[in-house]
């Protein structure tokens, strides 16, 4: 009997550790039951697209084709098209984001042509759907191949980047993610992005609460066994030692340990932290808020991309959120002339307000026409000439865009621009 | 001051590893096996909760008293189909079983639920207690919770020695066999066991979504792993040594996550048990079953 227990401890124990480990990988789990039942429906799906693709090939084709009559009939001398193929979700869970960065991207492209183009060559764009799976995002960029793409505005999400940078830098085709966010998204050489790097929003985040004076004592909450999370509270670290303000606690957890803050927001109380940086997912963000309110503590939030979606939680008490920060590249209701012609613009054409990945989507497609004209892009190169071309005027243009003023590249594909925050307020955001 | 609100805290988070463990040792205590899936009949009772109380807007105690209900049907229902088969097989056979009930509650929940997270509202609505001048706020969900877990141990402790069924409940845990041949209805005993170790995981269920309310299909496995820790630090089976075992459990996470390191503190608990068990194989307050040859 007493062995027969032991044995029993033993393996629940041995149990233990092994729930412990699948715990952890929760997302991923559910992840990959959505791709099993997404699956079941793959064929006919594919099918669909592939039938989607030829319809919209020879539209385009079509559409080309009689611009070209028009262009002749005109007795102009056009330069041709210029093709651009876009990447990211249009159908799946994340379809939200996909769908965004493609209508951001059309609007963009739409303009650009009504103004002539970009060195006189008329912009087409072929957005393939690549459900959030790397897999299909390769397929999706070898079906731009066949159509002939000459540059890739894509994948609007990381992993999916990733693996398409792998076969661009390869092809030698010039490669922008509007919203890849992981440090490898720009591994290669060909490949640049819009938006910040994960890490690089700890340092942006840091600027902005010292530029704009919002504390003197910060306390940081971040999950050291998520690297997005703890990429950017190193970066963060980093960047405050030249800031005029003091990193007075960092309580770390782990995906273990994710629900009960109490340790962590009495040591920032008892610190007298006057503003909590919170570099995390806006699930933890959520129950940090209602601790904090619980235990009354009243001091200001600030968060980075993670924490977009806060306001999305069903059930959730927003006014939690009530003067919550959080560093979003692009705030829907700021008042300068751009984002307002872009609101304006995307409420007509598809009847709802713009999100950051919109705001990404349309930046990448003017840096393409920045990059492209810089370097002089003509319809007869080839896509090494084009992606070298592209790669040296990256590091040369200077971009205005709606995610920010005088967007700069280094060679290394990361962009440098001024960070931008929203507060929110009311339950909504709103620009600082 | 400091350390008087971490302790607190501590309490706070113990008292639910407490509540929870409860059910465990309810369940290991009368049938001799590990019902993994307790942790998961816990977040279903929170997402009865959540969709009668908040979707079709009943009263949040009669939510409880539904969820009670639906919680005591899942539970017996998981005994007779996926368990009560296996009363002969080897404990290793229905402990592999445990853990699939466990993954197929949590998958099932998914496709229902869907994976995003729900904002549990707080049942418990009675102001929270505040000290020395608001410098030490004791929630008053962490107040009902100690209080629900006292009462139900008490409860339970009485339930198990006085009345009829609760004696059969203890001849079954000593011996199946005899028990049986003395005219007592084994697989009603351990179905009765089930279903009040699943309406209590229905209360705990509610209590855990209270304190920290955010449900999702995976709310239930980590709390149920630890309140599994507390049960055997305090001696699994002993219903008094489940509520030590998890108001420690929790008071030492959260003091060692305080003073030692925040990443650490899973570390030093689970170590602490590893400890416990070498010292102490029983856990604090088991038994010492001596075996007869």
């Amino acid at each position: 009997m007493k062995k027969r227990m032991l044995s029993l401890v033993l393996a629940g124990v041995m149990t233990a550790a092994l729930l412990t480990g699948c715990g952890g990988s929760a997302g991923t789990d559910a992840g990959s039951a959505d791709g099993a039942a997404q699956e079941s429906a793959e064929t006919e799906e594919t099918t669909d697209a592939a039938e989607e693709t030829e319809a919209a090939d020879e539209a385009a084709g079509d559409e080309a084709a009689a611009e070209d009559g028009a262009a002749q009939a005109d007795g102009d001398s056009a330069g041709g098209t210029f093709k651009i193929g876009g990447i990211g979700p249009l159908t799946g869970s994340n379809a939200v984001y996909g769908i965004a960065a493609m209508n951001g991207s059309q609007i963009a492209v739409d303009e650009i042509n009504a103004a002539g183009g970009i060195n006189g060559m008329t912009v087409e764009l072929n957005f393939q759907d690549d459900e959030t799976d790397s897999e299909k995002s390769v397929n999706a960029y070898n079906a731009l191949k066949d159509w002939g793409v000459q540059v890739i505005d894509g994948c609007v999400t990381s992993a999916c980047s990733i693996a398409v940078s792998a076969k661009t830098a390869e092809d030698q085709i010039f490669q922008l993610t509007p919203s890849g966010s992981a440090v490898d998204c720009v591994a290669t050489p060909n490949a640049f992005r819009v938006c910040f790097s994960d890490p690089n929003q700890g340092a942006a985040s840091a600027q902005y609460i010292g530029d704009h004076s919002l504390a003197t004592k910060v306390a940081v909450i971040y999950d050291s066994s998520d690297v997005y999370s703890s990429g950017i509270y190193e970066k963060f670290a980093a960047e405050a030692e030249s800031q005029p303000f003091e990193v007075v606690t960092a309580g770390a957890f782990t995906a273990d340990n994710k629900t009960d803050f109490s340790v962590q927001l009495q040591q920032a109380k008892d610190a007298g932290a006057d503003l909590v940086f919170l570099p995390i997912y806006y699930n933890e963000a959520a129950l940090i808020l209602k601790q904090a309110s619980d235990m009354g503590f009243s001091v200001k939030f600030f968060g980075c991309d993670g924490l977009d979606g806060i306001l999305g939680v069903k059930n959730f008490d927003a006014s939690l959120t009530e003067g919550v920060m959080l560093l979003t590249p692009f705030a829907a209701d700021a008042t300068d002339d751009l984002t307002v012609k872009f609101v304006t613009t995307y409420k007509e054409k598809f009847n709802e307000t713009p999100n950051q990945f919109a705001a990404d989507g349309y930046d990448a497609i003017y840096t393409i026409k920045a990059a492209a004209e810089k370097a002089g892009i003509t319809a007869d190169m080839s896509n090494e000439e084009i992606c070298a071309a592209m790669q040296t005027a990256m590091t040369e243009i200077t971009v205005d865009g709606l995610t920010g003023e005088g967007i700069t590249w280094d060679a290394s594909g990361e962009p440098t621009k001024e960070p931008k925050a929203v507060v929110i307020k009311d339950g909504v955001y709103t620009a600082m | 001051m400091s350390f008087v609100a971490h302790l607190i805290n501590g309490i706070s988070l113990g008292s639910v590893y407490a509540l929870i463990a409860l059910g465990y040792t309810m369940v290991y205590g009368i049938a001799k096996m590990l019902n993994f899936a307790h942790g998961d009949v816990i977040m279903i009772g929170g997402y009865v909760v959540f969709v009668t109380a908040s979707g079709l807007g009943i009263n949040p105690l009669a939510a409880i008293i539904v969820s009670m209900a639906a919680c005591t049907v899942l539970g017996v229902t998981i005994e007779r189909v996926a368990y009560r088969p296996l009363r002969g097989a080897s404990p290793l056979a229905v402990l592999i079983t445990a853990i699939g009930v466990s993954y197929l509650l949590q998958n099932v929940a998914l496709l229902v639920f869907g994976s995003d997270t729900k904002a549990f509202s707080n049942v418990v609505t009675l102001p929270n207690l505040e000290l020395f001048g608001g410098q030490l706020i004791i929630k008053s969900v962490t107040i009902v919770t100690v209080i629900v877990s006292i009462i139900i141990m008490v409860g339970l402790t009485f339930f198990v020695r006085k009345t009829k069924i609760g004696r059969a409940m203890t001849a079954v845990s000593e011996d199946q066999g005899a028990a049986q041949l003395m005219g007592i209805n084994v697989n009603g005993t351990i179905a009765v066991t089930f279903a009040i170790g699943s309406s209590l995981a229905a209360v705990a269920g509610v209590l855990l979504c209270s304190a920290y309310p955010s449900l999702t299909p995976y709310t239930g496995s980590m709390p149920g792993i630890k309140a599994f820790v507390a049960a055997v630090f305090g001696g699994i089976g002993s219903i008094p040594g489940a509520f030590i075992g998890g108001i420690l459990l929790g008071v030492i996470e959260n003091l060692s996550k305080a003073y030692i390191s925040s990443q650490l503190a899973d570390a030093i608990v689970f170590s602490i048990l590893i400890i416990v068990l070498l010292v102490k194989p029983t856990g604090l307050l088991g038994r010492k079953v001596l075996e007869k040859v």
